[in-house]
């Protein structure tokens, strides 16, 4: 056996590959709750290949066969209702993980130098994640894939100038139709998967070359030992890292597993009822929402009224309102990292942006009323403070100041 | 040849222009990827005029058809509907129908139709492309005391009157589109056809 490792490691760095990126990766030995996210954020993403690769050998990308097609694999293939059900609760998972994860980010300062890139990184499998949800929605072709579909195509079309050929280049025709679900299908089978994994690999790339952040925002790799060179804080990721998240992985396919079997359809929120009803260009549904996931930023296009004869200023609100988390290392002035060294204004600012993005994310499955939408305003406004008020609330804040090493809170 | 004697400019040149002509190369290669995703040609044949019998459309009901794979709205407006059309110019975005990307220039008229009485319109809301829902009663729970009757959007709340004008405070910044149509007889119209084409 050693004689066949050491015959690898002439050939690949095998060895050094598995001790650079594992068992000699020292990450900061105070990791908590919050640390769980990401491991499960890589779970999900091989959850959701397999199971993908699975329906894909059922499922028919064409607008006469689609709906039926998803119909066929709900009862008549061996256990297709186990795959499709885990792949929608999947998707849903997903983004919960992925929140989850970057509120891990917020409020322990992971986006700050040295891991802007990590963040950037991050941001943009988010962008793509977003994306991939949004193709993988049409392809029941169901009323709400169809009209949600229809809804977000259309919000290309209100860019000035080019947007109704733009609009008309994404679909491939003048509405949502067979040529739209066949790219769609393209997109989300193969395009954005191979983008995706290009993305986690380059944000764990990142992620290994300057080392993880932990609960205290302080670098382990500043106070290392003088014999070893390994940081004082720091504890090999295998066997230590590995086993935490083995827990965290039971736990995670405990729950899911619950919501596979017992809820799959969460109550509307995973699989809406509409989408049982086969798509129809011609009627659209009395009340339509996007899936719970894109409830905030929907809220946040519904908040804004048209302007200058154009709702081009809600879209690009909307635009802005993801993209902003790419300036998060650039607005965020404090000297301190972690929340548990930040003073009070940036606490409350925080407190009130996840008033915000519940907030909205609740007011965009509600039908339009004008209450909501002044509530959907103000939450809006709350949305863009947090980020474009950063720089004086976290300059002019009262900070403790940060411990020399990890702490064992 | 040492390499005191590099003429370096020759170089940086061999370079930029063999970079400059391989980029305009890679460029040219992605036309027809891009190209690709246009409307096929079925899809651009798809958008032949279609021919409606309006004798079928009772006073008041509305009649959906399918036109270039967009919903077409045609209302047996009733007189007590016309009426009320003129009232509420105050409360719409473009009552006089100025725009004149909404309607072809014969549609440009108080009704917006070429025959008061039928209303035809593409049922595609100008905000983000719902199908609004015909709703014709006056002064519905839901849409207020003063509700005219008209279209209601359920995806962003957009009101549209029964001339498909929109009201004040919608999303939707314009009108309805008004397709091109022409009347081949009394009680036949064919839509996406002009009388002059």
């Amino acid at each position: 056996m050693d004689k066949l490792l050491a015959w690898v490691d002439a050939r690949f760095p095998l060895t050094a590959t598995y001790k650079a990126h594992l068992s000699e990766y020292f990450a900061p030995k105070n990791f908590n709750f919050w640390y769980y996210f990401g491991s499960l954020a890589l779970l999900v993403l091989v959850i959701q290949i397999l199971s993908g690769i699975f329906l894909t050998m059922h499922y028919k990308p064409d607008a006469e066969l689609a709906f039926s097609s998803v119909e066929y694999i709900m009862r008549d293939v061996p256990w297709g209702w186990l795959i499709r059900y885990i792949h929608s609760t999947g998707a849903s998972a997903f983004f919960l993980v992925v929140y989850l994860h970057m509120y891990r980010g917020l409020i322990y300062g992971s986006y700050r130098g040295p891991r802007e890139l990590i963040w950037i990184f991050g941001v943009l499998i988010y962008l793509v994640l977003m994306g991939e949800a949004f193709f993988g929605y049409l392809l029941p072709w169901g009323q709400m894939s169809y009209w949600g579909a229809q809804v977000i195509v259309n919000l290309f079309s209100s860019v000035p100038f080019i947007g109704e050929d733009l609009s008309v280049w994404i679909r491939g025709d003048f509405v949502v139709s067979d040529a739209t679900l066949n790219r769609f299908f393209a997109f989300h089978v193969i395009a954005f998967p191979l983008v995706l994994l290009g993305l986690v690999a380059v944000h764990l790339v990142a992620l290994h070359e300057v080392g993880s952040n932990n609960p205290d925002g302080v670098e382990i790799k500043q106070n290392k030992d003088p014999v070893t060179h390994i940081p004082v804080d720091g504890i090999p990721f295998h066997p230590y890292y590995t086993v935490k998240d083995i827990l965290g992985v039971v736990v995670f396919l405990i729950v899911f597993s619950a919501i596979v079997f017992f809820a799959p359809e969460m109550g509307g929120y995973f699989l809406e009822a509409n989408n049982f009803i086969p798509a129809d260009p011609l009627k659209t549904p009395p009340h339509i929402a996007p899936v719970w996931y894109f409830t905030p930023y929907y809220a946040v296009l519904r908040a804004i009224p048209p302007m200058f004869g154009s709702q081009f200023p809600g879209v690009a609100a909307m635009g802005v309102a993801v993209l902003i988390f790419f300036a998060l290392p650039w607005l965020d002035k404090s000297p301190v990292k972690s929340i548990r060294y930040r003073g009070p204004k940036f606490k409350i600012a925080l407190a009130l942006f996840i008033v915000a993005f519940i907030g909205l994310g609740w007011l965009g499955i509600q039908p339009v009323t004008p209450l909501y939408t002044w509530m959907a305003r103000i939450l809006t406004a709350v949305y863009f403070g947090f980020f474009f008020l950063m720089p004086w609330y976290t300059k002019n804040d009262t900070h403790k100041p940060e411990p020399q090493r990890v702490t064992d809170k | 040849m040492s390499d005191m004697n590099v003429d370096k400019s020759k170089r940086r040149f061999l370079i930029v222009a063999s970079s400059a002509v391989g980029g305009v190369a890679a460029a040219g290669t992605v036309i027809p990827f891009v190209a690709s995703m246009l409307p096929s040609a079925r899809a651009l044949a798809a958008g032949a005029p279609v021919e409606v019998d309006l004798s079928k459309v009772e006073p008041g009901m509305q009649l959906t058809v399918e036109w270039r794979g967009k919903p077409v709205w045609i209302v047996n407006r009733t007189k007590e509907m016309l009426d009320l059309l003129g009232k509420h110019d105050d409360r719409l975005v473009d009552p006089a129908s100025d725009s004149t990307s909404q309607q072809p220039e014969y549609c440009k008229n108080p009704t917006r139709s070429i025959k008061p009485q039928y209303l035809i319109a593409v049922g595609i809301c100008t905000h983000l492309g719902c199908s609004p829902t015909y709703r014709k009663e006056i002064g519905a729970a839901d849409l207020g005391a003063d509700w005219p009757g008209g279209f209601f959007c359920p995806c962003h709340g957009s009101r549209f009157d029964l001339a498909a004008r929109v009201f004040n405070g919608s999303p939707a910044p314009t009108n309805l589109v008004i397709p091109p149509h022409k009347y081949l007889s009394e009680t036949k119209v064919l839509i996406g056809e002009d009388a002059k084409a």
